[in-house]
C-alpha cells in the first residue's frame, strides 16, 4: 500500500494526482469467510480492522447495503468525548479516547482529531452540584474534568447570552478539555483503507436478505449478491438492527428513531470547542470550514426515514437561540437525518447472542461516532475470542432482564419524558 | 410536519401530539403471576418494524385523549387513526 505522506503528495503532484492507488478495492464476494461483518459503517470497518490487526483474522468480509461513509458515520456531528459518570461507560470511552489520540498515525490517514474540549453548561445550582458529582466520578476514572464557574465560562464562550434577562442564566459548566471532534469521513475511509490492505473484503451495495442458522449455530448469510458461508457473523448495522433482528426472529430492547442535525453557512472562527445547552437538548460546535454544526432531540417517533420534520429542527434551534442569540443572523446551509438504534437505557450493547457464532453490536443512540474505535476494538475481541472483553462486560444484552441497566442520563427511547 | 387526524378533533398538526410508542404491546395481566421474561418483553423489547406500525399518540395540546395511529415508519405516511379502544386492522 502506498503510504500517505508529504513526499507522496509531492510525487503525485507531478502526475496531476492521476496515479493515486485506489484506497480500497471492490471485490466480488467469496463463497466463504471466517468472519462476516454486516454493516460497513465506522463501527463495522473498525471491527474488521482490529480483527485483522489485533487478532490476525484476515479472511473477513464487510457487507454493506449502501456505500462506505453513507450512513451514520457520515451523518453525525463528529463529537468525541468520555465525560461519563458510570464506571462502565467511563472506562469504555476513555479507552476509546486513547485510541483516538493515536488514530491518524495508526491509520496513516489524517482523521483531524482535534481535542478542543467540551463544555456542558449548567443553569441552576442543582445542575452545578450534579456536574460536580459527575466531574468527580470522571476524575476517579482518570478522565480530565474541570468545573467552571460563570466567569470562567464567559471567558471561553463570550458570545453566549450572559445578560440578565435570559430565562436560563448560565451558572457554570463541566468541561472535559480532552474531548473534541474529528473528521468523520476520514475515520471511515482510514479504517476501510487499512482493513482492505490487510486482506478484508469490503463489499458495497450488497444487501443481507437472510441468515442461515442450523441447530442454533450460524452457518452463513444470504445476500443480494449470493449466499456467503461464514463461521462467525457480526451484526453492526445501527439503525437497521431491528430489520435484521426480525430476520433472525430476535426481539431486542431497541427502537429505531430518526435524529436530525444541521449546519449553518460558514463564518469566521468564533467557537472553540463543543458546547451543550443544559436547559434543553442542543449542542453546537464549529467545523474547520466555519460552519456551525448543531443537533439536539430525536424527532420522537419510530422512523426509518433518513430525514426528519421541521418542527424538531425549530424546537432544537429555539434552545440554540436562547443560548447563542447570534445564530438568528445565520442562514441554515442544510439539515439531514440519520436513523438511530435507540436502546432502552441509552447505552450500547456489544455482546454474543443466543445463536452460536452470531455477535451483536447496537444501541448506540445519539453517541455512536465517539465510540467508533473502542466499539470496533471490543467487538473484534468479542468475535475473535468468543467472549466479551472486560471493557464491554457491562454492555451485555441481558442487562435489561437482570436489571443492571446503564441508565447514565435516564434517557432511552422516550427522551421527551426524561 | 406530520398531520394526524384525531378521532375526536379532526386533522391537527403533529406539534399538538405527544408520542406513546408501539400500541400492540400488551401489559401482563394485573394480579397474576408474571414471569421475568414476560415483564422484560413488556417493558423493554420492541419489534420496531420498518413499514406499517400501530402506535399510540396523545393529543396533548388538544383533547388530551390517547389515540391509535397506523403509520409507515419508512415514509411517515399515516393510513388510519382510531380511538384507543378501537382496533386497527
Amino acid at each position: 500500500m502506498q503510504k500517505y505522506s508529504v513526499f507522496s503528495l509531492i510525487k503525485n503532484a507531478f502526475s496531476n494526482h492521476q496515479n493515486w492507488e485506489v484506497a480500497w478495492k471492490d471485490p466480488t464476494p467469496k463463497s466463504e469467510y471466517d468472519v462476516v461483518i454486516i454493516g460497513g459503517g465506522g463501527h463495522g470497518l473498525a471491527t474488521a480492522y482490529y480483527l485483522a490487526k489485533e487478532h490476525n483474522i484476515r479472511n473477513v468480509a464487510i457487507i454493506e447495503k449502501g456505500w462506505i461513509g453513507g450512513g451514520n458515520v457520515g451523518r453525525n456531528t463528529t463529537i468525541i468525548r468520555s465525560n461519563f459518570m458510570y464506571d462502565a461507560n467511563a472506562r469504555f470511552n476513555e479507552f476509546g479516547m486513547d485510541l483516538w489520540r493515536n488514530l491518524s498515525q495508526e491509520l496513516n490517514f489524517n482523521v483531524m482529531f482535534s481535542p478542543r474540549g467540551i463544555i456542558n453548561l449548567a443553569h441552576s445550582d442543582a445542575q452545578m452540584n450534579a456536574y460536580a458529582r459527575r466531574g468527580n466520578s470522571m476524575r476517579l476514572n482518570g478522565i480530565d474534568a474541570k468545573l467552571l464557574d460563570r466567569e470562567e465560562v464567559k471567558k471561553l464562550i463570550p458570545m453566549a447570552d450572559f445578560s440578565d434577562e435570559v430565562r436560563f442564566p448560565i451558572f457554570g459548566g463541566l468541561m472535559q478539555p480532552s474531548a473534541g471532534t474529528a473528521r468523520h469521513d476520514a475515520v471511515a475511509w482510514g479504517y476501510a483503507r487499512q482493513a482492505d490492505d490487510m486482506g478484508v473484503d469490503i463489499i458495497q451495495h450488497c444487501e443481507v436478505t437472510g441468515f442461515d442458522v442450523v441447530n442454533g449455530k450460524i452457518k452463513g448469510i444470504r445476500t443480494s449478491r449470493g449466499d456467503i458461508k461464514a463461521k462467525k457473523v457480526g451484526l453492526c448495522v445501527a439503525g437497521s438492527t431491528n430489520i435484521l433482528a426480525e430476520k433472525l426472529n430476535m426481539t431486542l430492547p431497541i427502537e429505531t428513531h430518526v435524529l436530525q442535525a444541521c449546519v449553518s453557512e460558514p463564518v469566521k472562527p468564533l467557537l472553540d470547542g463543543v458546547v451543550t445547552f443544559g436547559a434543553g437538548h442542543f449542542y453546537i460546535s464549529q467545523s474547520d470550514k466555519g460552519e456551525m454544526v448543531m443537533g439536539g432531540d430525536l424527532d420522537g417517533y419510530n422512523s426509518y426515514a433518513q430525514r426528519g420534520n421541521l418542527p424538531t429542527i425549530q424546537h432544537v434551534l429555539t434552545g440554540g437561540l436562547a443560548l447563542f442569540p447570534f445564530l438568528s443572523r445565520l442562514k441554515m446551509l442544510r439539515t439531514w437525518g440519520g436513523i438511530m438504534d435507540m436502546s432502552m437505557d441509552g447505552s450500547p450493547i456489544i455482546d454474543k447472542t443466543h445463536i452460536e457464532g452470531l455477535y451483536l453490536n447496537c444501541g448506540w443512540c445519539y453517541g455512536g461516532f465517539k465510540s467508533t474505535p473502542v466499539s470496533g476494538w471490543t467487538f473484534a475481541h468479542t468475535i475473535a475470542q468468543d467472549q466479551v472483553h472486560e471493557l464491554n462486560s457491562d454492555l451485555r444484552l441481558n442487562r435489561f432482564s437482570t436489571g443492571h441497566l446503564l441508565d447514565e442520563k435516564g434517557l432511552g427511547t422516550k427522551t421527551w419524558i426524561g | 410536519m406530520l398531520y394526524i387526524k384525531c378521532p375526536y378533533c379532526g386533522l391537527r398538526a403533529q406539534k399538538e401530539f405527544s408520542y406513546g410508542g408501539d400500541a400492540t404491546v400488551k401489559r401482563p395481566n394485573i394480579n397474576e403471576e408474571v414471569s421475568s421474561e414476560d415483564w422484560d418483553n413488556f417493558v423493554y423489547m420492541r419489534k420496531s418494524p420498518r413499514g406499517k406500525h400501530i402506535e399510540l399518540w396523545q393529543h396533548i395540546a388538544g383533547c388530551r385523549q390517547w389515540i391509535k395511529v397506523q403509520r409507515d415508519t419508512a415514509t411517515h405516511e399515516i393510513f388510519q387513526t382510531a380511538k384507543v379502544t378501537e382496533e386497527i386492522r
